[in-house]
């Protein structure tokens, strides 16, 4: 199908660019736009593999929440863009060596990918049993991450719970002398002794 | 020739038809809307609302698109313009994309896709990027704290949208908006079985959408307009479309998910005689009464407030709904296979 080929090319090259742009970019709120058209285009391909329930997650965590809480970071630091160059020829080697391992592993998976002979079973039929059995891509997944993974998929969640409250409590300060709204003394209020109702005449008001 | 034909050019041909089928109603419907609502509104409060254009002020929306149509746009000085431009553009377009997955009657819906609901939740989790790109983009502190509000605001209702969301799935057993549908003609409509869940959704639409009583980053009183201060003419009616735009987007999927979608209260003759579009167009017309309704009645939370019902209140209670759902389904063994 030309239309669906056309479409990959699409993504593809909106997605490689838009990702050099988020590297390129001066502004660093413009680099979070571009990332999140990044994020967007990798959705888009996922689609076109015929993985839209991984297309919708992509779409609703990454563009939906971590990413405009990127942009709420970088809107409210005060960054000078001037400064950015500072320490360039420092990080350089840093930065290189851990690009050249990714290529590495890049290459490795292509050419895995490529090479190995039992891969072309895979592209062939993905998930062949969930296929044979007439299941949806969100169904043969949760088949999967619920029963052979269950312990890996509960464990990664309480990860995330225990880096959230720790986030919490670094970040939590009590403060003396602030006025707090005590919202059980508010309710506890005698309401007849606090508000007064009146009949009011319909279409008349008051 | 006839391949091209017949695989592209008819078969896209129908698909802007059917587009344009949905997106005209949806436009006219937003225009009467505002319409709708200031004359609900003015009834409330023992006013007229307009009533000076055309008969019962029925050429108002009309002649307030004329209106904004016509002014200048003005990009003030110091805006990222390329972000200012995009920001209603984006709104807009979010609020009208939403609509292809929505099922109007048995098979009236332009995609019927397996992830619906997904599909449905990333759309409307993508809404904050207009209000965040417009306050940044304007340069200007007023609108800039209002895209900040409204970003936290939107990002933390999100989270109880989802865990109810979930509820209604688990009882269904499938994303596809159809056949959630289809689910509620055996049992009954969600709302009873799920009431909670029915107002918690419904409030947490209100904070999605930014409307009233939750409309901080748009509060006059503090922010003059919030996110939008800065924009005029068009850009500005875009935002005000896609406002109300999202508002129906918003009742439509709480039709679907707990009223019932198409189908008739009751399965007998006067009932099912009527169409169920016009059903479902009725449920949604109800929705949006109680949107409007609630502008009218409550006063505007206090930021804190907003943060504290959506954190402490709103998301342990869905949470806790949803194990109790999940537990109640598997004891009783309606789990839907």
């Amino acid at each position: 199908m030309i239309i669906a080929t056309f479409a990959f090319y699409l993504f593809a090259v909106v997605a490689v660019i838009s990702g050099l742009l988020v590297i390129t970019a001066k502004n660093p709120v413009h680099s979070v736009l571009w990332l999140i058209l990044a994020f967007f285009n990798a959705a888009g391909l996922f689609v076109l593999l015929g993985a839209e329930f991984l297309a919708m997650l992509l779409v609703v965590v990454y563009v939906g929440a971590v990413a405009v809480l990127f942009l709420f970071v970088v809107m409210m630091l005060d960054l000078n863009t001037l400064n950015f160059r500072e320490g360039y020829q420092q990080y350089m080697p840093l930065g290189l060596a851990i690009g050249l391992v990714l290529l590495v592993e890049l290459a490795t998976v292509g050419a895995g990918w490529a090479l190995l002979p039992e891969v072309e079973g895979q592209l062939a039929a993905p998930i062949a049993a969930a296929e044979a059995a007439g299941l949806s891509n969100t169904e043969a997944l949760g088949h999967i991450l619920y029963t052979d993974y269950v312990y890996f998929f509960q464990a990664a969640g309480i990860i995330l719970l225990v880096a959230m409250v720790g986030a919490i409590m670094l970040t939590h300060r009590s403060r003396e002398g602030v006025r707090k709204q005590k919202i059980g003394r508010q309710l506890a209020r005698d309401p007849a002794a606090s508000v007064e109702v009146k009949k009011v005449e319909t279409g008349r008001g008051i | 020739m006839t391949e091209l034909w017949e695989g592209y050019i008819w078969p896209g041909a129908i698909i802007i038809a059917q587009i344009l089928a949905i997106v005209l109603p949806i436009l006219v419907a937003v225009a009467y809307l505002t319409y709708a609502e200031r004359k609900v509104i003015g009834a409330m409060q023992l006013r007229r609302g307009p009533n000076v254009v055309g008969p019962f002020g029925l050429l108002q929306p009309l002649a307030d698109g004329a209106k904004l149509f016509l002014k200048e746009t003005v990009i003030p000085t110091g805006a990222s313009r390329a972000v200012f431009v995009l920001a209603p553009m984006l709104t807009f377009i979010l609020a009208l994309i939403g609509w292809a997955v929505i099922p109007f009657n048995e098979g009236w819906v332009l995609a019927d896709i397996n992830v619906g609901v997904l599909y449905l939740f990333a759309v409307s989790s993508l809404g904050v990027y207009g209000i965040i790109m417009a306050g940044w983009g304007s340069n200007s502190k007023y609108a800039f704290l209002g895209g900040m509000r409204s970003s936290a605001q939107m990002v933390s209702y999100e989270v109880s949208i989802g865990l109810i969301i979930i509820s209604v799935l688990l009882t269904a057993g499938t994303l596809n908006l159809s056949a959630i549908v289809e689910a509620q003609r055996e049992g009954l409509w969600y709302f009873i079985p799920h009431f909670p869940m029915f107002i918690l959704f419904f409030i947490s639409a209100l904070a999605e959408t930014n409307r009233h009583p939750f409309d901080l980053p748009e509060a006059e009183a503090e922010l003059v307009s919030g996110y939008n201060v800065e924009y005029s003419s068009m850009t500005f009616a875009l935002f005000f479309l896609g406002e109300y735009a999202n508002m129906i987007l918003m009742s439509g999927m709480v039709t679907i998910l707990f009223l019932g979608g198409w189908l008739a209260p009751f399965e007998v003759a006067p009932f099912t005689w009527v169409p169920g579009v016009v059903w479902f167009a009725l449920k949604v017309a109800l929705c949006l009464f109680v949107f409007i309704w609630a502008r009218a009645a409550f006063p505007r939370y206090r930021y804190d407030q907003l943060m504290r019902l959506g954190w402490k209140v709103f998301l342990p209670f869905s949470g806790i709904w949803v194990v109790l759902t999940a537990g109640f389904l598997l004891f009783t063994d309606q789990l839907p296979k």
